[in-house]
Formats: C-alpha cells, structure tokens, sequence
C-alpha cells in the first residue's frame, strides 16, 4: 500500500505528501511524474516528483488544491493510504553538460522545477531561479530555492510579496542584462510556458518546457495526452515530458487542457458539498 | 440419439432497443436445459477436429460428454486444465474462425455451440462450485510475468499449476490487460474477469499491479537483483494509431484505447466515478475491426448516433460478424467504402465535422484484401462532435528500450522462436508483444506455449 508518511500544509491550499513507495524512490529522477487514484472511484491523476529519497523509501509530491481529486487527497490523513501510485514515469530531464541556466518556475509547478534545478546546480552549472506565485499566500520551497541557486528572483502577480509582475518580464531583464544561458527550463501552468518559450525564441536560447497535458494511463497506451511538437505528434507521457518549448504547438495544448473543464467544475463542487456534509 | 437439429440453440440475449441504452451484458447465456440439449448435438467424433481449432487444446467432446450427462463440474475440470480463462473465452473467443470452423456438424447445417456451451460451463463453476482451488507444493523455481492480460495471466496459470513461484506484474491498477480496459462490460462482464484472477491468485499467483516494467523495475533488474530465474513478457500492443491527416489533434478525437479506457476500466459512464468522459450527440468510429464495433457500442450507450466509417465494404469489414451484427441491431450506422481526409472544429477546437472521401474497391493487394481507391471529387462531410480512431495498436516500445539485447522486428514486435524465446536466455514472449494486434485466444496459446518451455529450460 502507498502510505501517507508526512503531510505538510505549506500554504493554505498547498500540500506535501509523503508517500511510501520504496521501488519508485529508488528508481525517481529528476523530471518525471507518478500517476495517482486516491480511492477505488478516483480518477489516475499525473503528479510531478518533488523528491524522493531511496534509503527511506518514500516519494515526495506537492499538490494545490484545485479540483475533486486534489480536494479528496487534502482530506486523506498521514497514515492513509492512496489507491495506487505509480512510477516513475516519463524521461527524466536531462541536465547534463549545461555551464549556466535559468530555471523558471510557476506556482506548484514550483515542485517540479526544484529537484531539475537542484540536479543542474549539483552538476556544477550556474543557476538562476526566477519562480512566480499569484500571491503571498501561495509562495513556496524559497529557502530550498535559494540554497541551490546563484540567484533567485521571486514574482508574485499581485506584488504581496517579492518583485510584483510576471516571471517572463524578469527573465528578459536577466537576458538584456547580458546573462548568456545554456538553456532555459520553464514548469508552471502552460500559459506561462508558453510565453517564457516566446520570451527566449528572439534570442535563440534553448528551452525546455515540462508539459502536463491531461492523461490516463501515463504510459502511452491511449495517446490522451498527445501534442504537437515540430508539426510531429508525441505522446507527453513517454515521450515527454520534456520537449522543446519553441516547437510545442502552444494553442492547442491549452486547449486541449480544457476538454473536460466544465464535468471538472462540476464534480469539484461535488465533492466539496460532500465534504461539507460529512462536516455537518 | 444424438440431436440432429441443424441449427444451434439459439443465445438469449437483450432486446437491442434495451441493451443499446446499458451497459449490462448483451448475451445471457444458456440455461441448464438449453447446455443439455446443445450437448447432445455433439457427435463425439473419434478424431476430435474441434479441438484442431482451439489454440490451448481444450479436450471439447470430452468436456461436452460430461454436459450432456448433466455433471457440468466434470466438464469444468475437463476445460481447466488446459485453459486458464474459459469463462473470458467463452465470451469473446471467435469460435467460427476457431474450435466451431472444424465441427462436423457444420458441414451441413451448424456448428455445436462450443463456445455457448464453454461459457455456460465456467459461468456454471463460477455460481456453484465451493473452497478454493488447491494450490500446488512449490517447486522453488521463480518466473516473473510481464503484462496480466490474456497471454500472461494464462502462462502463470500454467507455471503455477506445475509449483512454480509466478509474480504478473501488471502497469494498471487492475489486472486483465485488454479484457478490463479494452472489451466492454456488455461483452465480458469485469466481475467475471476479476474471479479468473482470482482464481489464479487461489493458485498461489501473486498480482503486482501499479507496476511498469522498464520504468519501476526493468526485466533486466527482476532477473539480477529479484532473483527470478525466467521471464515471460506479455505486455501487448497498447500503443494506438492516428489518423495521419489535418484535425487530428482537436478536442473531440480520441483513440478507441482512451474511449474504451475511460469507459471500462475507470467506468466514466458511471455517476459515481470521478473520471470524466464526453457525452458525444454524434460520433464517427474510423476503423472496422472488433475494437471500432466496441467503441462504437460504448458510444451509442453513452446516448449518441454513431457511425463507423470504413474505408473497403460491409464483406471486408475485419469484426467479427457476431460483433457486426449486433452493432447494427444496436442502431449503429455504417458508412463503408468512406475514409476521412479532414476533420474539422469550431473556434474553440471542439470538433464540429468530419470530412470524408468515397471510395471503391480496386484489385487485391498484398494482403489479398481488395484494395481500396478514392472516388475523385466525392468529398462530402458530416457533422459529428467526437471522432473515436480506432485503426489498430502496435507493440509499446516501453520495454524494447529497457531492455538489452532484446531483438525487435520492423513493426515493433518482439521476435521469438517457436517456444516464444527471445533473443536473450530466459527470456520468453507471447502474445500481441509479438504478433501486434492479435485474439484472445492466440495470446492464450503463446502463453501457453511459453509456460511449457520455461517449464522445460527450468526444470533440467
């Protein structure tokens, strides 16, 4: 079973788990996901790894609660445990050989750009973080930011907290500045991905996104997740999740995204009247 | 006296204007009168030419000499021991290509209903039979399984009868790899499904589900460091095709893997499951195989009209014509001799329209099929929401690339001498991983097959 080890609230909507999977902690890199059901109605959710830690045995997720799944887990208790956990899944990010970087993170998408950066700092490149949150309340993983890079810069939208305006405008700041970077790697929803890959292309820096379209199985059976990279069609799950950001056909993936928007409102009010009710 | 009808008992079934609205299985089975009367219709011919026809070699007139004397779990025993899944192939093996295509019976008039009576068999164990099965003294010997689908779960059916210690390792949170995420609840329902697994863990089969082989663990880590002395790679062909043509990728086309996914093995159909699915008004299937008839049927319960566009004519259609005919019972429209050159979506990317080209038939090409051609200037479109591809799968390639010194052929299959060995020792495969898209009960053979040889390269 997979156990709920450690569960830490780090923002009023944002969570840790920590989660007993000794293969998958063994085996994690940095960049690739787990495939969650919380219970036997669950739907599979992809998850991107935060951490693991193989001696112990357990996997690290970050998880904002967004919906009638990510509502669900935030009612699960350190001792419970989820339906399934599978991983790791997808190609790891690959960091080597890079002299300077600047990783940019969005919101929980945070989680995600933390063990890339770690790995590239650890490789011995100069990093920079730029991460954005909406507001204060959402702001997460600072101190471990700011241990792993040479530089970090926090956005919120609202400036309550850290430079206020948008993660692409502090990127082109660094770059006008005469920061030469190897690469750029971007993980936050796919609207700031999107623009920090337009925010790089006039400069020809390479970029790397991290994608996260919807998906099922996560291990490339049903093509749900498919994008269009290049004019080519990949599937995200096993190709992926990594690709090129100034080849993903950004319109259409966010679109796609949206195919279930209004079943997806629908249950998350569901699910939060239940909740409600039990409380009662 | 044997029963000299020419004609099968007939299957009672769901009325189509009821079924096509559930999700509840189509074919209700025989009664006990029914199997009785069925059974006599067998000639217990001395050469047995049925069982020519079954891939595991069920001894069929022999299990049918027991129904005809009414002591079904005699019969049972008689199909299990040489098949690991009677009541799944019962269902969904195609008997008229199969076992049912060399009765004697069906030179003139019809077959026995083998596959009826195999069905009414298991489904009659199933209600009736109590305790667990027995579970063999261990031999010491480990073989892991790739894959639980029909060719896995029967070679360690197979292993573990003979004592041997079987762990399936299975990607999904269920067991039963195309026959709980693939064929529909209306086919084969999954509690039918999960009772064979159940029997094989009464075995002593353990089940490692939320487990991808080449990501978790690599088969070269289960040998190594797990200390599993063979393995048997069963992992199918999952990856779909597209469609390479403009519209693909709009909100609306699916490929039947997802649909059928959604739909049977997290069961979006269902109030209760958490998992969405569109509830499509009109949907064009592009395929003609067993897999677009599923889809088809899933979508015309969800509450659409439904058409299945296929590019040669209703006689080439690849389904079987059980499937064919129930799906046009079921309201489905065919549009044969069509094939999509355009799909097309509103301003939001939802699919609005399909645009299809008229085709004829042409002279036989390499497959011998009749080739199809385009019909110049006979582009016509029509308006659907959801478009379901379902156009075939290959081999995952998840596997090939975990794994050294795997040989691979040009389609992805995994290539295996005649006792399913692989290019590496100890090593065997079966099934869809090898042939691509295959049956049932051609992956029931393959694992068969495997288990025998692992059993003989393990026990020297």
């Amino acid at each position: 079973m997979y156990r709920i080890v450690r569960k830490e609230a780090l923002r009023p909507t944002v969570t840790l788990y920590e989660i007993e999977a000794p293969l998958i902690a063994k085996k994690a890199q940095p960049g690739q996901f787990i495939i969650l059901r919380t219970d036997e109605n669950g739907e599979r959710i992809p998850i991107t790894i935060n951490a693991y830690d193989p001696e112990k045995g357990t996997v690290t997720i970050i998880v904002q609660t967004v919906g009638a799944t990510t509502v669900k887990l935030s009612h699960m208790k350190e001792g419970d445990c989820l339906a399934d956990f599978v991983g790791p899944l997808g190609k790891p990010t690959e960091t080597e050989g890079k002299k300077k970087v600047a990783v940019v993170g969005g919101g929980v998408g945070c989680a995600i750009a933390y063990p890339v950066l770690k790995k590239f700092h650890d490789d011995g490149a100069e990093v920079h973080a730029i991460v954005g949150f909406r507001s204060e309340d959402l702001v997460i993983l600072e101190e471990d930011f700011k241990k792993s890079s040479d530089k970090l810069i926090v956005c919120t939208d609202d400036g309550s907290y850290g430079r206020k305006g948008l993660v692409t405008e502090a990127l082109k700041e660094l770059i006008d500045a005469g920061n030469q970077y190897d690469e750029v790697f971007a993980i936050g929803p796919m609207v700031m991905m999107k623009f920090v890959s337009k925010t790089t292309e006039p400069y020809g820096i390479p970029t790397t996104v991290s994608m996260s379209p919807i998906m099922i199985d996560g291990t490339g059976m049903c093509g749900g997740c498919r994008l269009s990279v290049g004019g080519e069609m990949k599937f995200a799950c096993v190709d992926g999740p990594d690709f090129d950001g100034h080849k993903v056909d950004w319109d259409l993936a966010v679109k796609r995204n949206q195919m279930y928007k209004d079943f997806e409102a629908h249950k998350y009010e569901e699910t939060c009247n239940l909740f409600k009710k039990e409380a009662e | 006296m044997a029963n000299m009808s020419l004609k099968k008992n007939p299957m009672p079934s769901q009325d189509p204007n009821v079924r096509n609205k559930n999700f509840d299985e189509v074919a209700l089975g025989y009664t006990e009168e029914q199997a009785l009367d069925e059974a006599t219709r067998c000639l217990n011919c001395k050469n047995k030419p049925c069982m020519q026809g079954c891939p595991v070699m069920v001894h069929i007139p022999d299990f049918i000499a027991e129904v005809a004397k009414g002591d079904f779990e005699a019969a049972y025993q008689i199909i299990a021991a040489t098949s690991a899944l009677p009541a799944v192939c019962g269902r969904v093996c195609p008997q008229e290509s199969q076992c049912e295509k060399y009765c004697v019976r069906g030179i003139k008039g019809e077959p026995v209903g083998i596959g009826r009576l195999e069905r009414f068999v298991a489904d009659w164990h199933r209600e009736h039979a109590s305790g667990a099965a027995e579970k063999p003294a261990s031999n010491g010997h480990r073989v892991a399984v790739v894959g639980s689908g029909p060719s896995g779960l029967t070679c360690a059916g197979d292993l573990a009868r003979k004592g041997y210690d079987v762990t399936v390792f299975e990607a999904l949170h269920l067991a039963g790899g195309v026959l709980v995420y693939g064929i529909p609840e209306f086919r084969l329902p999954k509690t039918i499904v999960q009772k064979e697994v159940d029997g094989l863990k009464e075995l002593g089969v353990t089940i490692a589900t939320d487990t991808v082989i080449g990501r978790t663990i690599t088969v070269d880590e289960l040998m190594e460091e797990q200390g599993f002395e063979a393995v048997f790679i069963g992992s199918g062909a999952g990856l779909p095709m597209f469609m390479n043509i403009p519209g693909v990728n709009y909100k609306g086309v699916l490929s039947a893997n997802e649909f059928l996914t959604r739909i049977n093995l997290m069961k979006a159909y269902k109030p209760d499951s958490d998992t969405p699915i569109q509830h499509p008004k009109k949907v064009a299937v592009v395929g003609g195989g067993n897999v677009a008839m599923d889809a088809a049927r899933c979508a015309k319960r969800l509450g659409a009209e439904v058409y299945v566009v296929y590019r040669r004519g209703m006689e080439e259609l690849p389904a079987r014509k059980e499937e064919v005919e129930h799906a046009e019972e079921e309201g489905i429209i065919f549009k044969t001799l069509n094939n999509p050159v355009e799909i097309m979506a509103d301003e939001n990317d939802n699919v609005n329209k399909i645009r299809c080209i008229k085709m004829e038939l042409g002279e036989p090409d390499a497959s011998g099929r009749r080739r199809p051609i385009e019909v110049p200037g006979s582009e016509f479109e029509l308006d659907v929401d959801c478009v379901i591809m379902a156009l075939g799968t290959s081999p995952n390639p998840l596997i090939k690339s975990t794994t050294k010194g795997l040989e691979i052929n040009k389609k992805g299959g995994i290539v295996v001498n005649e006792d399913g060995l692989t290019s590496r020792e100890h090593v065997y495969a079966g099934g869809d991983a090898v042939t691509g898209a295959a049956t049932v009960i051609l992956a029931m053979g393959a694992g068969k097959t495997a288990a025998k040889a692992i059993d003989e390269a393990l026990s020297k």
